[in-house]
């Protein structure tokens, strides 16, 4: 057992979902089981392997610096559920 | 009415003998018939109509003038929503047009709806999907069967002839293992031939778009449009783009097709080992030399991407958080809780499975012993392909360990379900191209696929191949 | 000077180290092609990559590589040809990715340093751990609603260079200086305009405190701190606040604290309880940068004239004292009226030293009296050398020439055509200065004799009244030696 609920619930905590109880345990038991299952990759050498980010032989692309407005407020509120006065509105931050 | 393939469709419209407007009236009126299906997640009547005017300006020498596409869920389209089959992105209507789908409309092509996948496209049946299971098109009544996934909704609007082609993504084998469940051809070009602008991210650095079609040389239609150069994707590679239909070239003299060993796997039925081995006759009978080879680190490619993709997911499903678009919990009293509610009731069971798992092996103290340990396997994975392309020019495998399963069969066992992407997985990982074509039948008549992998950027001698079967076949 | 800090017990010895956050000069912003101009309508500077829509993909802004180059140079530094974005992964209203793209393991810039300058003439080296590049955040406003927050995300994705210094400063005074030095530094390479009131410059603050020659102590975060005057004041706070626990015998909890500009007080941070994990790993929608040596060579190339280096040659060239140069340089745009002034007329390469004090005490007080940069002084670098040539060359006296500054100041004229016009030439002819000591002789009979029978004191006297019977205009050396010769006539 990699996962004891403490664990589940510090990482569903970083990861912004919330879970029941229920929840909690269904997922420690897959999370678990999923965790030895990839475990086997130990077997393998790797010791004086490079690690493999992306597999994009080419190099990274720059652009120019330049500033081209093209979206407008209004495109960028569009989809929010709750826009107010210009701005995004989320649940009051108290710092 | 049926039409059998892109060429055949063109020529009619070119002639005058059939006109967009009786294209769409014709689809719409098949897709209606197979509602039953769940293929479409968006389809709306008045939207293919009013891009019938628009195609009929057209001049006849665009490419896909008046050909009936459907887009996988995942591509941002502007004139329809874009879900990703998630309750996360309810309502939510993007202002831009997906790189991959642009290219298409502005070849003329008609889009006949939005298709269903699994959620975020992390599944292998289509069963993960916030707006139900897509039912294979092949199923009888008794017994209805999935389509594959993630893309099963593009694979069996195919299949169904609901459309000449449609768009999907593979990450791990969301092409090819639909394509192969619901007996269609379907191609993932190499990482990066096609631009990831506009489509949801899954697995950034395994994300691919693609394409389904009824036969090889549609395939090759479609995916010569689609791919290409985009500034705006830093993976896009900026490559020539070949005309890979008119180059279409069924003798295989002088190539070598490598048979990997680690493919042949405990509990495959025989009747798949019997499609495989027809699929190797047949190419030497075409003029290809056989050679059997080893990818000693095949069997470490579905754990390593089983820590590779969530923990890419955990961090790009990250934006989805109630604030910019999509669906927000409304009773949350502060951000935290508003963005716990959100994303608990946003998404579905497989996706927070992977969100969290991805979360877990990126944590502090966990990153080196599985993000790290999987992108060093990754990097042996991706070697063995290039040694053994040294010694061969294209890998012959079966595309999946079986004929389309009965739905919700395989649901609870998470590591089970993610058995049916071990043959695609480690080309995903490598970022070559693969291809699945139907090729044979099991006992029950459902489609068996045979899957071909190329070197990077050879769609070509991979169409080619697929092309020789593909007759054979026939 | 001691750094030490009294405490009831002890003598504690503060330990700072700066994450200094300077937003680059570019006109688009680190990954999206939007605008980075300050001040703009809410959200209106906000492309589909900023605001992370579905599907959005990032690319990098050559120029602002390029910039983060240059600063690595300016600040003596190694420029890694290898380095990677990673995904700094935390949720925050502002923060629509869910992630900030950072660079964590491979920065661009690695170690360098920057040397400060005290008042006693000596200097000290800070040095740099590394300079990355990264996304600013969005800006939140708590203030608007009462029940809401607000976002904009016009900053969202502004290019960020991080400066990282080693913990090498020892008290609020340094950290005042090494601030101002990497602010001077940025501006001269032209990488950043240094405006910390718009926030292009901000500074996280590490600090703890320990007795001197015994390991660090256990440090708090300052977070987010936008001007030098209240980084002092944090620091000082912060520094007695931890010496009163410790005294006591408390320890120093690991914190990351809020510094309250109305109250002078450090507090934690509320939103900061659990314990962060950022899950950095590279983002897979970027490749790694890799820059070219030729790149770097022809950027090394392009570097303009330096503090440090203009400080060296002024010391060299015009003989001025370490600390002087250090003031003089330390705003570009001094340093370039300085040199321009000198620069007007090979006269002035002498009178480098009365130029310097010039500009650094008349000309500063009238700027500064007004608020006018000196990049927009009314009175020309030229002007100010004529006025200074006119001084040396006993035209005027030096009295004289503060007024005329300040008419000049007024009027932006030249100060010849000032002094023609109000007739402010120094009498240097000796026959009018001698009629002028004849009566201010004649009309004080008593103190003339006074003078002779011994009270020395009453020259000033008579050169006082001989100058203002001159109007002031008398050359103050000749009056001096005819009130003296005519004196000894006396006798």
């Amino acid at each position: 057992m990699k996962l004891d609920t403490n664990t589940i619930n510090k990482i569903a905590k970083l990861a912004r979902i919330s879970l029941s109880e229920k929840e909690a345990n269904d997922l420690l038991k897959d999370m678990n089981s999923i965790l030895d299952w990839v475990e086997q990759l130990n077997e393998v050498n790797t010791d004086s392997v490079e690690p493999l980010a992306n597999i994009s032989s080419s190099t990274l692309p720059q652009r120019k610096d330049e500033a081209k407005d093209i979206n407008s407020s209004d495109e960028i509120l569009k989809n929010s559920p709750d826009k107010l006065e210009g701005y995004f509105a989320v649940p009051k931050v108290v710092e | 009415m049926e039409f059998k393939s892109i060429n055949q469709l063109k020529s009619l419209i070119d002639e005058n003998k059939i006109s967009v407007k009786e294209i769409a009236q014709t689809y719409i009126k098949k897709i209606k018939e197979k509602k039953d299906l769940n293929i479409f997640i968006y389809f709306d009547e008045d939207k293919i109509n009013n891009q019938v005017t628009e195609i009929e300006k057209l001049p006849n020498h665009k490419k896909l003038k008046g050909i009936p596409i459907a887009v996988k869920d995942l591509f941002c389209t502007k004139n329809m929503p874009t879900t990703a089959a998630s309750k996360i992105l309810e309502n939510f209507n993007p202002t831009y047009e997906s790189f991959v789908t642009q290219k298409l409309i502005n070849e003329g092509s008609l889009f006949v709806g939005k298709t269903n996948l699994d959620e975020f496209a992390m599944g292998s049946a289509t069963n993960t999907s916030y707006f139900g299971n897509t039912i294979n098109p092949l199923s009888n009544k008794d017994n209805p069967l999935a389509p594959g996934g993630s893309s099963g909704g593009s694979a069996a609007a195919v299949a169904a002839d609901l459309c000449l082609g449609s768009t999907g993504t593979d990450t791990g084998g969301s092409i090819r293992q639909p394509a192969s469940f619901c007996g269609v051809v379907g191609i993932k070009p190499t990482y990066g031939l096609c631009s990831r602008w506009g489509i949801a991210a899954f697995a950034s650095s395994l994300d691919q778009a693609g394409i389904f079609s009824k036969n090889v040389t549609d395939a090759s239609i479609l995916l010569e449009e689609i791919a290409g150069y985009d500034e705006r994707d830093s993976t896009s590679s900026n490559v020539s783009i070949p005309n890979y239909s008119k180059q279409l070239n069924s003798k295989l003299n002088g190539k070598t097709i490598g048979i990997p060993k680690e493919y042949t796997v405990d509990g495959i039925s025989d009747e798949i080992n019997a499609v495989w081995d027809d699929a190797i006759k047949s190419l030497e009978k075409k003029g290809a030399k056989i050679k059997h080879i080893s990818l000693p680190h095949t069997k470490y490619a579905l754990p390593t991407y089983y820590i590779i993709a969530p923990a890419e997911a955990s961090s790009n499903l990250a934006r989805y958080d109630g604030v910019k678009y999509g669906f927000r919990a409304d009773e949350a009293k502060s951000l935290d809780e508003m963005y716990e509610i959100t994303r608990s009731e946003g998404f579905g069971k497989e996706v927070k499975r992977r969100i969290l798992i991805g979360t877990y092996v990126l944590s502090a103290g966990y990153y080196d012993a599985y993000y790290l340990k999987a992108q060093k396997v990754r990097k042996l994975i991706a070697n063995d392909f290039i040694e053994t392309f040294k010694e061969c020019d294209l890998i012959l495998t079966p595309t999946a360990p079986s004929a389309a399963f009965p739905l919700n069969e395989k649901q609870d066992d998470p590591i089970k379900m993610y058995l049916n992407d071990v043959f695609t997985v480690p080309a995903s990982l490598a970022g070559i191209p693969g291809i699945s074509i139907p090729y044979g039948k099991d006992k029950n008549g459902l489609p068996l696929g045979i899957q071909l992998l190329g070197k990077h950027f050879n769609e070509q001698e991979i169409f080619n191949a697929s092309f020789a079967l593909e007759k054979d076949y026939e | 000077m001691s750094n030490l800090i009294k405490g009831n017990k002890y003598e504690w010895e503060t330990v700072i180290g700066l994450e200094i956050h300077a937003q680059v000069k570019s006109n688009s912003k680190l990954f999206s092609n939007s605008s980075t101009a300050f001040g703009s309508k809410p959200n209106s500077q906000v492309s589909l990559v900023d605001a992370a829509m579905p599907g959005m993909l990032p690319v990098i802004n050559s120029y602002c590589v390029e910039q983060a180059i240059k600063t690595g140079i300016g600040l003596k530094a190694k420029i890694n040809n290898y380095s990677v974005f990673d995904r700094k992964n935390y949720f925050y209203a502002d923060l629509p990715q869910g992630y900030q793209i950072s660079q964590y393991k491979y920065p661009i810039v690695g170690e360098g340093k920057v040397s400060i300058d005290f008042k006693d003439g000596s200097s000290k080296d800070i040095r740099i751990v590394r300079l990355h590049l990264e996304q600013d955040a969005g800006k939140s406003l708590h203030d608007q609603n009462p029940t809401k927050t607000y976002v904009d995300l016009n900053r969202s994705g502004v290019a960020l260079m991080e400066i990282v210094s080693e913990p090498d400063i020892r008290s609020a005074d340094e950290a005042g200086l090494y601030i101002n030095k990497i602010r001077s530094i940025l501006m001269y390479l032209d990488t950043c305009d240094g405006n910390m009131q718009e926030g292009s410059l901000r500074a996280d603050v590490n600090i703890s405190v320990r007795i001197p020659g015994e390991q660090f102590g256990t440090r708090c975060e300052i977070k987010n701190l936008n001007s030098i005057k209240f980084i002092k004041q944090a620091i000082n706070y912060e520094a007695k606040r931890q010496i009163e626990i410790l005294e006591e015998g408390g320890t120093i909890q690991q914190n990351t604290l809020l510094f309250n500009t109305n109250s002078g007080k450090t507090k934690p941070m509320r939103s900061k309880e659990e314990a962060h994990d950022y899950r950095y790993f590279p983002d897979p929608d970027l490749l790694p940068l890799e820059i070219d040596q030729k790149i770097i060579d022809k950027l090394v190339n392009s570097i303009p004239e330096l503090p440090d280096e203009r400080k060296r040659k002024y010391a060299e060239d015009y003989n001025l004292s370490n600390y002087d140069a250090s003031v003089l340089t330390a705003d570009k745009y001094v340093s370039d009226y300085f040199d321009s002034v000198i620069n007007s007329d090979n006269a002035l390469i002498d009178s480098a030293k009365i130029v310097a004090n010039w500009i650094t005490t008349e000309l500063f007080s009238l700027l500064k009296e007004k608020n006018i940069e000196i990049s927009n002084s009314p009175i020309s670098s030229e002007y100010l050398g004529k006025l200074i040539k006119l001084i040396k060359e006993d035209i005027i006296s030096g009295k004289i020439a503060k007024d005329l500054l300040i008419e000049m100041f007024e009027s932006k004229e030249d100060p010849e055509i000032i002094i023609e016009k109000k007739g402010l030439r120094q009498v240097t002819d000796t026959s009018e200065i001698e009629n002028i000591v004849d009566e201010v002789l004649n009309e004080n009979q008593k103190m003339v004799e006074q003078y002779l029978s011994g009270k020395d004191k009453l020259l000033g006297f008579f050169i006082g009244q001989s100058m203002k019977k001159s109007k002031g205009k008398a050359n103050p050396k000749i009056l001096n030696d005819i009130l003296k010769l005519k004196l000894s006539k006396k006798n």
